[in-house]
């Protein structure tokens, strides 16, 4: 049982992983000029639900299945995504607002902000493994 | 009168090495001199040196200035002739001759051929400083050819007093050698430092001249003794050991920075001999440069302080008077390295006459007054006075800090020469005119860094250039300005990347001139704003007709308001005015809860209307004919626009569908771009878009949280960035009597680079006031200046960049503003941060390039270009502040607080302002007393504007405050050019019942008298008096209840007070001497801006009187400090 909570949870790490860096990518197209700030954000608020999502997941599969330690570490990062979410203003685009994204250094911070999350998932990546391969052992 | 006599003491060091410095015998001897010196000065704040000369010569005698003219316009030559490539502009000559003189001192016999010449060039600014002492001598110096006896004697006394010292430079020099080996890298650092720190105190100059003049009286008789001066002249060889030192190996990076080069000319022509002999004296303490620049560098003031500050350490403290007479001789030596290399490797030159040589010059110069002047930066404040805009003002106890007539901007302390080149302070202005060399140090200046743009504005004079290349730096895309410089004729270098560029063969061709191998003279490099026709390389597609879509409000609501008879009309009146050209286009759609389109096709015998109702869905009925062609179509156009005012008296429906009336116009625009005007009434009721009262009446004046500033749907913005996609602009009128949600309405206006037009309470009988504003508006709106499929850059100095943008537009990329239409009243501002330090560049520029299509089809470039020093010391970056651009550049910033924070947020950080700089300016300047409020010259508005604007609707609580005024206060402090925005936040008061021929200037041959100006207090106010309130938009003119009756009869046209009626909006043409003053004072001040203003007339009983008085915001009010208190409270929490 425990093998399949870390096995679904290694596959999300990954879907997430993925995004990130998806992300990071676009984000730094949008700082070389390569696309414009519009299609860059209708590009990243498109994916903006399904982070929020995939990482709720896995953090309220780690609370059923009782691993505390990870769910500590994975509850600020998710608890985050949602308050990021709920705060966008209502005269906004999403979190990412073409209008805005290039003031006040807001760019900077999008990408900071998904360089962290990208070294995250990486760490529960590894975390996700050991404890999988650990769990399939113990089986 | 003891500086007469020390002074005839001394006169070989004097006289001879320190051309400028007579300056100060004549201030102090001649006090009438002195006056117009003063007046000559300080009107231009840092006007350099040479101006002085001028001056003060001007005042002796007529002759005078011109002999001395006329040998400074003859001295160039003859150095050109001895130099070859010399000649043209006189600062230029002037340069050379400096440099000329430089090596004539510092290498001797070098310049053996040209010493005659020289010497006539020093002749020159002797001449002008002797004048007042010796008057014997001012009479030989005129003389164009100058006797070579009499500049013999000079510079033997130069000599002299050079070879006096020898065995003390010998001394320091290997002291400096040493240092100068052992740090390399520092002192490379350290070079323009000075540089920057000099020219913020061409201000010093003055100052040290100021100082010069009292220390001389003073100290004159202390100090003179020759021994001192020995010192001194030790010390100037030091300076001047180093400067070569570092000069020689410097000059080839300075080719590298030509803009510091055109800098470090000013310096050397007019200012720098002062700061040079600074730096020279500085110079023996430069290796110490750090320790001294902290000691005392920052402590500027009061010569007491001085006095006793330089006690501790002697070699800077005894220059005062030594550094007078010394830096003249000795500055030359210094700059001369540069000069040799210049002059060695452009031999092919001479063909270029003025202007290429000086510029070449001027880079070498650079690197031996730059370090001097940076090691002396801090230290030139202390010794001098400070400069005017540094004086220390008590702002609790100086009453009357407003100037007379209103505040000019501050001018960059350049020299003359690019000082004339520079951008017009009405399009392109900084809020630090001395640009601080890292981050750290505009950090600690607690001041924001920004610019605010006014690239559209309407001009008198511009230069248009056709041209089939357009020369541009190839790395940065910078065009070619003023700033740039040749390193020779076929190749120039960008100021703003530094990457050198070939001069393409074209550019060689001087069309002005008709003459070939100038590329210096071209128009692009002798303006910095220039409009540049483009090539088709600077086309996506074919440049776009004018095209005006018209979407019109006819609900209810909007018939009652009475807004038809008058857009439509004005429409009647300026059809044929509108910018465009035979393929101009036009259409209308009205909507109330269903949208109607009117079919003006040509050879239709009147319009057909099409009615949409169906809203969810908006279609085009008949795409080809709604929007048609002007001039094809003029009668329907023209019957319509008659017919429309009537034709929907009658309606019932009060829903107002706007959303899908947009999305219609978006569909009909998207073909081509255009113009959108969108007449709005109510808040949008139907359909896509609409919107939900969110205002709570109860919570206007509340002085808690104020909520709502932003918009209540993505739906606006949505549109507006499709319509930016499209070239759409979309302009907003919003004529509403209830809340009508402007902060999400305005959204459309905002990133479409639109315009948002505001009447609140519109009516048009029950308010003639509104009325008339938007009839003038209209008028203004349609027939100004209109730039099509527009796109904005700004580019600056590598090491700078810019991080927020402050305007309607849309910032497609990091730096790519998009702005479907331009409109010449439209203002920007952008903040900008220092990435890297500046350490090695004197100078920074900015160039604005908007790209758009004009009315007629063409595509044109407007560029405009702004060059700034760059200085290393705190001091200096608060003379330089410019205190209306700080202020509206912190009203933009407060705007976006308020919205994406609070408003509380807000009004705290603009009080944080005005509180962190002043504490960092008095913790600069530690002689001050801390009890006290002291703010820098240049920023004793400050807090005067700051309140301003805490009490502007923007920002206000406390006062009742309907949430659409608040919303369109903000809306306009981010679209507004500074010279509105500070009449919006800072109106001007005159009174005017007393108008004299006094101080009257002459427009066009009318005489119109110039009031000064007056606090905003209602002390200012007396019942006997009139006043006009300039508001920007709006002029008030209050009439006190005891005004003198002939002031009512002649101006008013009415008998008696009670006689005026409360709606007066004009003054009628009464044949009275007061009555002609007013009007064209009134109209004087109409002209000066592009919106004509309404003027309203109040008396006591006038319900505009709360308006009026609001404007009072000196005064203290149920919510907000007064002034008194507001300054009481800020020197509370910087005492804190």
């Amino acid at each position: 049982m425990e093998s399949v909570v870390f096995i679904f949870s290694l596959i999300d790490c990954c879907a997430l992983i993925f995004l990130s860096v998806y992300f990071i990518i676009t984000l730094s197209d949008l700082e070389c000029d390569y696309i414009n700030a519009r299609s860059c954000c209708s590009k990243l608020n498109k994916w903006v639900v399904p982070e929020v999502i995939g990482h709720a997941v896995v953090t309220v599969l780690m609370l059923i299945s009782l691993h505390w330690f990870i769910f500590l570490l994975n509850l600020p990062v998710a608890t985050w995504n949602i308050y990021r979410y709920i705060m966008v203003p209502s005269g906004n685009m999403g979190v990412f607002d073409p209008t805005e994204i290039h003031n006040r250094g807001q760019l900077k911070s999008h990408m900071k902000e998904a360089m962290i999350k990208l070294g995250f998932h990486l760490l529960c990546f590894f975390m996700y493994l050991y404890s999988m391969i650990l769990a399939l052992i113990n089986d | 009168m003891q500086f007469p006599s020390g002074y005839g003491s001394h006169p070989p060091n004097y006289s001879a090495p320190s051309g400028h410095y007579s300056q100060v015998p004549n201030k102090a001897a001649a006090s009438h001199l002195d006056n117009q010196y003063r007046a000559s000065y300080y009107p231009t704040y840092y006007s350099s040196p040479a101006q002085n000369v001028m001056t003060p010569s001007v005042g002796t005698s007529v002759l005078n200035t011109q002999e001395s003219q006329q040998l400074y316009n003859k001295t160039p030559h003859t150095v050109g002739s001895a130099e070859g490539p010399v000649q043209g502009a006189i600062s230029s000559a002037s340069y050379l001759h400096t440099s000329a003189q430089q090596s004539y001192s510092a290498f001797g016999n070098h310049y053996s051929t040209s010493v005659s010449s020289s010497v006539a060039s020093q002749g020159f600014p002797l001449n002008s400083d002797h004048y007042a002492m010796p008057v014997v001598s001012s009479a030989v110096y005129p003389n164009v050819s100058y006797p070579p006896a009499a500049p013999g004697s000079v510079y033997g006394q130069a000599f002299t007093s050079q070879s006096l010292p020898v065995v003390g430079q010998v001394k320091e020099t290997n002291k400096f050698s040493s240092q100068s080996t052992s740090v390399p890298h520092s002192l490379q650092q350290h070079v323009p430092v000075g540089y920057n720190t000099t020219l913020s105190t061409t201000s010093s100059a003055q100052s040290v001249q100021d100082n010069l003049c009292s220390n001389l009286t003073r100290s004159v008789a202390k100090v003179n003794n020759q021994i001192n001066t020995g010192i001194v002249f030790l010390e100037k060889n030091l300076s001047l050991s180093i400067s070569q030192k570092f000069a020689i190996p410097k000059a080839p990076n300075l080719n590298n920075f030509p803009s510091p080069a055109i800098d470090s000319s000013s310096t050397t022509s007019s200012a720098s001999p002062v700061l040079n002999n600074y730096d020279a004296l500085e110079g023996g303490g430069y290796p110490e440069i750090v320790s001294v620049f902290n000691t005392c560098g920052i402590s500027f003031v009061l010569p007491e302080t001085r006095s006793v500050t330089s006690s501790p350490v002697p070699a800077p403290s005894v220059p005062q008077t030594s550094k007078a007479s010394k830096p003249f001789g000795y500055g030359y030596p210094t700059l001369q390295p540069g000069y040799q290399n210049a002059a060695a490797p452009t031999p092919v030159q001479p063909s270029n006459p003025g202007h290429h040589p000086g510029l070449q010059h001027y880079p070498q110069q650079y690197p031996g007054v730059n370090q001097l002047t940076s090691s002396i930066g801090g230290l030139s404040l202390q010794h001098s006075q400070q400069p005017e805009s540094l004086r220390p003002v008590n702002l609790t106890q100086d009453r009357n800090i407003l100037p007379v007539s209103s505040v000019p901007a501050p001018v960059p302390n350049l020299n003359s020469d690019l000082r004339k080149l520079n951008c017009s302070p009405d399009s392109f202005r900084c809020t630090l005119t001395n640009i601080p060399q890292t981050q750290a140090l505009l950090n600690k200046a607690k001041l924001p860094l920004g610019l605010l743009l006014h690239p559209f504005r309407d001009l008198t004079q511009l230069p248009v250039i056709t041209t089939s290349t357009i020369v541009r730096c190839r790395s940065c895309r910078t065009y070619i300005n003023p700033f740039v410089s040749f390193i020779d004729q076929r190749r120039w270098k960008c100021n703003l990347c530094y990457r050198v560029n070939d001069v393409p063969e074209e550019f060689m061709y001087n069309p002005l001139t008709r003459s070939y191998g100038e590329p210096h003279k071209r128009p692009e490099v002798q303006n910095s704003t220039v409009e540049l026709i483009a090539s088709s390389d600077y086309m996506l597609r074919p440049p776009q007709p004018a095209v005006y879509l018209f979407v019109l409000d006819v609900s209810h609501n909007a018939v009652e308001a009475g807004y038809l008879t008058i857009v439509c009309q004005s429409l009647l009146e300026n059809l044929d005015k509108l910018p465009g050209d035979s393929r101009t286009r036009i259409g209308f759609i009205t909507f109330d809860s269903t949208v109607q389109f009117y079919n003006l096709q040509e050879g239709l015998s009147q319009p057909q209307m099409l009615i949409v109702s169906d809203i969810d869905d908006i279609f085009l009925p008949t795409p080809d004919s709604l929007l048609v062609n002007l001039h094809e179509s003029k009668e329907l156009i023209k019957d319509l626009l008659n017919a429309l005012p009537n034709m929907f008296t009658n309606t019932r429906e009060t829903h107002s569908a706007l959303g899908p009336a947009l999305q219609a116009a978006f569909k009909l625009m998207s073909p081509t771009g255009g113009r959108i005007s969108v007449f709005q009434t109510q808040l949008p009721s139907l359909g896509a878009g609409l919107l939900h009262s969110r205002e709570d009446p109860n919570q206007r004046s509340s002085t808690k949280v104020v909520q709502h500033l932003g918009p209540a749907t993505d739906f606006y913005k949505k549109l507006a960035l499709d319509c930016s996609g499209q070239q759409t602009a979309v302009d907003l009128f919003l004529l509403s009597s209830q809340y009508s949600d402007l902060a999400s309405l305005a959204c459309v206006s905002k990133y479409s680079a639109g315009c948002i037009y505001y009447y609140p309470s519109f009516h048009h009988s029950h308010n003639p006031a509104q009325a008339e504003k938007l009839q003038k508006d209209l008028k203004r709106y349609l027939t100004r200046k209109i730039g099509f499929e527009a796109v904005m850059r700004i580019r600056c100095t590598k090491g700078l960049s810019i991080h927020t943008f402050h305007g309607n537009f849309f910032v497609r990329s990091t730096d790519l503003l998009s702005l479907a239409n331009v409109n010449p009243d439209a203002g920007f501002a952008v903040q900008m941060s220092i990435e890297e330090s500046l350490t090695d560049t004197s100078l920074v520029c900015f160039q604005t390039a908007l790209l758009y299509t004009s009315s007629k089809g063409e595509r044109r470039i407007r560029v405009h270009t702004l060059c700034l020093p760059v200085v290393s010391s705190l001091a200096d970056v608060y003379a330089g502040a410019d205190v209306q651009a700080v202020v509206c550049l912190l009203a933009n910033m407060a705007v976006d607080r308020s919205v994406s924070s609070s408003l509380a947020d807000a009004r705290d950080a603009l009080v944080n302002a005005v509180v962190d700089s002043l504490a960092a300016y008095m913790s600069t300047a530690s002689n001050l007393q801390q009890s006290m409020l002291i703010a820098p010259n240049s920023l004793k508005l400050f807090p005067l504007y700051i309140l301003a604007l805490l009490k502007q609707k923007a920002f206000r609580t406390g006062t009742s405050t309907r949430l659409d005024d608040r919303v369109y206060a903000m809306c306009q402090m981010k679209s507004q050019p500074l010279v509105h925005l500070m009449k919006m936040i800072h109106p001007n008061l005159y009174r005017i019942d007393k108008l004299i021929d006094e101080s009257t200037i002459h427009v066009n041959d009318r005489v119109v008298p110039q009031p000064p100006l007056q606090k905003l207090s209602a002390e200012k106010l007396t019942r006997e008096g009139a006043f006009l309130m300039d508001c920007g938009s709006i002029f008030y003119i209050w009439i006190g209840k005891n005004c003198d009756n002939n002031f009512i009869k002649d101006v008013l046209g009415y008998p008696n007070y009670a006689s005026v009626p409360q709606t007066m909006t004009q003054l009628p043409e009464v044949d009275a001497l007061s009555s002609e003053r007013t009007r064209s004072f009134v109209s004087w001040l109409r002209d000066s801006r592009t919106l004509s203003p309404v003027l309203q007339v109040i008396k006591d009983e006038n319900p505009a009187k709360t308006e009026f008085f609001q404007h009072l915001i000196e005064d203290r009010t149920e919510a907000a400090f007064s002034y008194y208190e507001f300054l009481l409270n800020i020197q509370q929490q910087v005492c804190k």
